[in-house]
């Protein structure tokens, strides 16, 4: 079909569609956390089953002051009401994320870039494997050469924990939130335990998300920030980590 | 074949059926009612989306509802601005003499007290109230349904929206007629097995059940069947767009 990619053209660390579709997930990930934060400031409390407000029991309470003077949130002030924009920006980046997240989906299995990038080679898929990458992580170990264009067994679990389990979870306990939603597929809200137990997980959910992200931006910082970088925005890789 | 110009081949036809797919998806969306009021400005995308999603799934769908012995024991009564002169006469009164006002796109005009609205076929439900801001609760909700009333006074086929307000004057809201003669749209004057008390929106409040709490709008006192909301407030639906929340409340 076509050549190998010569010296002058070397195929991308990442794909343009791959860089594309993080760039614009990053963007509505930040859209949705701050508005979804604004949103759990009109009512910090968080419930367990179907039902829950400011006269039953609560599972958890976020002890941060509320933007409703029904909430009893033990500060004697309440934050001006943002939910109006904030919902709507959430929605919109909702919709934005989930139709990136399809077109990456439909792209990653066609071009078999779940098979080849992310899911680990049959030599990494042992316990050996996984204890070396922590010991060379927890040595500070630079990446090798090899590394640098492609991802090791714990990278291709955690990227694949975040697009096959945690985003399929957001979105599944997010849409349990929406009566429009629920009255079509009711067994989506009964199966998570009702309304407020798929709050209070879609809350769960983002911190995982949030926790992920953390190591994520930490882990791009220490192993080059600049170079990570470049390899994501016009994906290229500096002339001194070129394989040689 | 070369593998650049299949890429621009592949792109361009795709880019081109894009275009001509969501052109066609708009005019479609148009003539089938998949456009809220509310579709421009800066969150149209969204909520256009999402009501138009939304009305193609939930066509024939209803509102979960719940076993008697799922009732909240603490249902949460929204805090309300004070009703006015008014509202109090009113409430001394036992609201005998509360009216539902009924115009716009109906053969017959109408202006019903709460005893009228008792004589048409009730309807119960036991449904949650779902806040925007997070929390709910579980009550049943008795009534009539809204299409009762609709076909009473004789709406129009041509008939798209049903605008209700309430007494107090910043809240009035509308809904599509797919809501407007869903069976679980009701205008509820009663409120687990009791007269529904004024903290919960008594004597009338329209429940909208595939919808958040802010459709369902206590103290009603007027209906309006109209084909077209551009001459009602700024023309984007209802009182909630022009706060910023969308018109269409389904998520």
């Amino acid at each position: 079909m076509s050549a190998t990619p010569t010296a002058q053209t070397p195929a991308p660390r990442h794909a343009a569609f791959v860089r594309a579709t993080h760039w614009i997930t990053a963007l509505c990930f930040f859209a949705l956390l701050l508005s979804g934060l604004e949103i759990v400031v009109s009512h910090p409390r968080f419930y367990w089953g179907e039902t829950g407000n400011s006269g039953t029991a609560t599972l958890f309470k976020i002890p941060i002051p509320s933007s409703r003077a029904t909430v009893p949130s033990g500060y004697n002030y309440v934050l001006p009401d943002q939910n109006g924009w904030s919902r709507s920006l959430h929605f919109q980046a909702a919709w934005a994320a989930v139709l990136t997240g399809a077109l990456y989906f439909i792209w990653g299995l066609w071009t078999g870039h779940f098979r080849s990038n992310l899911f680990p080679a049959q030599a990494d898929r042992t316990w050996g494997a996984v204890v070396d990458v922590i010991a060379s992580h927890l040595r500070f170990k630079k990446p090798t050469a090899d590394e640098e264009h492609s991802y090791n067994v714990l990278q291709r679990t955690a990227y694949l924990a975040v697009v096959f389990v945690l985003f399929p979870l957001i979105i599944w306990t997010g849409l349990a939130l929406s009566p429009g939603f629920n009255s079509a597929f009711p067994a989506g809200v009964n199966l998570l335990g009702g309304r407020q137990s798929a709050r209070t997980l879609h809350f769960f959910v983002t911190i995982a998300l949030v926790l992920f992200l953390l190591v994520h931006v930490a882990m791009v910082a220490l192993s080059g920030f600049r170079g990570r970088m470049r390899g994501m925005i016009t994906g290229t890789v500096a002339a001194h980590e070129e394989r040689p | 074949m070369s593998k650049i110009s299949r890429r621009t081949f592949v792109t361009t036809g795709l880019a081109a059926a894009g275009v001509a797919g969501l052109a066609t998806a708009a005019g479609l969306a148009k003539r089938y009612g998949l456009i809220p009021p509310d579709s421009a400005g800066i969150w149209g995308p969204g909520t256009t989306l999402t009501y138009a999603a939304q009305r193609l799934i939930t066509t024939h769908s209803m509102a979960r509802e719940f076993p008697r012995s799922m009732i909240s024991e603490k249902p949460f009564a929204n805090e309300h601005a004070p009703l006015g002169d008014d509202f109090d006469r009113h409430k001394n009164d036992g609201f005998a003499d509360w009216r539902l006002a009924v115009d716009g796109m109906v053969a017959q005009s109408a202006s019903l007290s709460m005893a009228d609205l008792k004589q048409f076929p009730a309807s119960s439900q036991i449904t949650e109230v779902v806040c925007e801001e997070g929390w709910s609760y579980v009550a049943e909700w008795i009534g009539t349904p809204l299409s009762e009333v609709l076909k009473a006074c004789g709406a129009s086929l041509h008939a798209r929206y049903v605008v209700y307000y309430s007494i107090q004057p910043d809240w009035w809201e509308s809904i599509d007629m797919a809501d407007a003669l869903h069976p679980q749209t009701i205008l509820t004057y009663g409120m687990n097995d009791a007269e529904l008390p004024v903290g919960f929106g008594g004597p009338l409040r329209m429940r909208v059940p595939r919808q958040l709490g802010y459709k369902s709008v206590k103290f009603i006192n007027h209906l309006t069947v109209t084909d077209s909301m551009k001459s009602f407030g700024k023309g984007l639906g209802s009182a909630s767009p022009e706060a910023g929340y969308a018109w269409y409340a389904g998520i």
